[in-house]
């Protein structure tokens, strides 16, 4: 199958340019990429938006005076990112549904790592914002009458978020790239698509290739967009 | 209006406030010097607990700032608060930063909102900045709209916290001329200021602090012209 192409172009000549492309792998594998980054993309959004809710909660939490509140995030924190996303995700899906008896689907595990793992970051990342705000701010609203919530969410909250954007953007990059190891269990996202090609048609160097260029699509014009970002939130 | 009994404040070991009585008046203005490090910031920021207040009671219209049942937001709303590095919030504009308090604590619509702060922001000569963002003020602007954002609020107690110390020496002057037209309509004022001339122009009282308590208070003639307690004279021969 591999050589096919090469022998049928020495057969009829190079008058087929469209042959050319359309017959390599670099094109053929492309259906199953398309397929593959659909779910990464969606494994990705879903598990950020619902890390960025755990990520607010414990990162505010981590600067509560409250020992206990405080105790918990720090534990949730240091558990996440002291321990592998490979780790994490084989827990989720292998351990859990052994532990509960209930049969976690695939999607819904990888989702729920990327946002428990994302989580952790994402409240570092708050944490760090909101303590970043000038302690003039919160006393500036606090004594205008505002209470603790309102101050939050009027006054540190808009301006700590700005300050989010860039690290967030990199969490995105990070999380997207970890999606990656959900082949283990076998979720049909890129890597696993590029996996599924090559393991039909030995063409592994071009199916990579194009799994790498895929995620480089996403991953550079983030990179990019967020240093223009950074540089607009310095002056 | 104000009482204060026997306040202490401590950070830690370091008791900041050793035992502070005073008295504020309605429509008094009453200013605070002494060397840095005296308290006497501390002193004001216990006012409207900013600062926790470790020991002592400290009355704002009868009402204890130390008892657990006091709602002291309202207690804040009451007591307007301007800064030495004026916490203008800088994601908003000047009408919005004024309106906020007004808005959110009072309830008010933001129509009437802004009916309160345009004729406060022709108060302090900022009328045409209401747009703008606080950055591109001068810190005297900065200043003045911070003024009033607090008056937004109807306080009857405003407290000053070297409103004038972060300011270039030109921009000085539109500050304390606003300072003063306010403490001619009978607003009772407590400022912490380095500003002797205010002090001696628009001070009912002066207090002396030093070392956490008040170590000499008196009418603003008396205590410039013949201070009594050495720490005073000591201090004045310095900043006069």
């Amino acid at each position: 199958m591999r050589f096919s192409f090469e022998q049928k172009r020495y057969r009829q000549g190079a008058n087929t340019q469209m042959e050319f492309i359309t017959e390599s792998h670099y094109y053929r594998v492309m259906p199953f990429l398309l397929e593959g980054l659909v779910w990464t993309l969606l494994i990705t959004f879903v598990g950020l938006i619902i890390g960025f809710a755990l990520g607010a909660v414990f990162g505010l939490a981590r600067l509560s005076k409250n020992k206990i509140i405080y105790g918990i995030a720090t534990v949730y924190v240091e558990v996440v990112r002291g321990t592998p996303i490979l780790a994490q995700i084989l827990f989720i899906y292998f351990g859990l549904s052994d532990l509960t008896g209930l049969n976690i689907d695939k999607i819904t595990a990888s989702i729920i790592a990327i946002a428990i793992n994302a989580g952790a970051y994402i409240a570092e990342i708050v944490r760090g914002a909101v303590y970043s705000i000038d302690k003039g701010q919160n006393e500036a609203g606090r004594s205008v009458g505002l209470t603790r919530g309102q101050t939050m969410r009027y006054i540190i909250w808009p301006q700590a978020f700005r300050r989010m954007i860039p690290p967030l953007g990199n969490q995105f990059v990070i999380s997207l790239k970890d999606t990656s190891l959900f082949s283990v269990i076998a979720v049909g996202e890129l890597l696993y698509m590029g996996q599924q090609y090559y393991g039909i048609t030995f063409a592994a160097f071009e199916a990579l290739t194009m799994v790498c260029i895929m995620y480089l699509i996403i991953t550079v014009p983030t990179a990019v967009y967020l240093r223009r970002v950074e540089r607009r939130l310095d002056v | 209006m104000i009482s204060v009994r026997d306040l202490h404040k401590s950070f830690g070991s370091t008791e900041v406030l050793k035992g502070i009585n005073a008295e504020v008046k309605e429509k008094e203005v009453v200013c605070v010097i002494g060397p840095s490090g005296s308290g006497k910031s501390t002193f004001l920021r216990c006012l409207n607990m900013l600062e926790e207040i470790t020991a002592g009671d400290v009355l704002i219209e009868g009402d204890n700032l130390t008892d657990p049942k006091v709602n002291i937001n309202d207690i804040r709303s009451r007591v307007g608060m301007v800064f030495q590095h004026f916490n203008l919030f800088p994601h908003m504009t000047v009408l919005d930063n004024i309106t906020l308090g007004p808005m959110k604590v009072k309830k008010m619509k933001k129509k009437d909102a802004e009916a309160v702060a345009r004729p406060l922001l022709e108060k302090v000569g900022l009328s045409d900045k209401a747009d703008v963002y606080p950055e591109s003020l001068s810190g005297g602007q900065k200043q003045r709209v911070a003024i009033a954002r607090s008056l937004a609020m109807e306080p009857k107690i405003m407290l000053f916290d070297e409103p004038t110390s972060a300011l270039d020496p030109e921009l000085v002057g539109d500050v304390l001329a606003v300072m003063k037209e306010l403490a001619k309509e009978g607003m009772t004022m407590v400022v912490v200021t380095h500003e002797m001339g205010f002090a001696r122009e628009v001070g009912d009282r002066v207090l002396f602090m030093d070392e956490g308590i008040i170590m000499e208070e008196d009418t603003p003639q008396n205590i410039f012209s013949n201070p009594q307690n050495p720490r005073t004279q000591e201090f004045l021969s310095k900043v006069l």
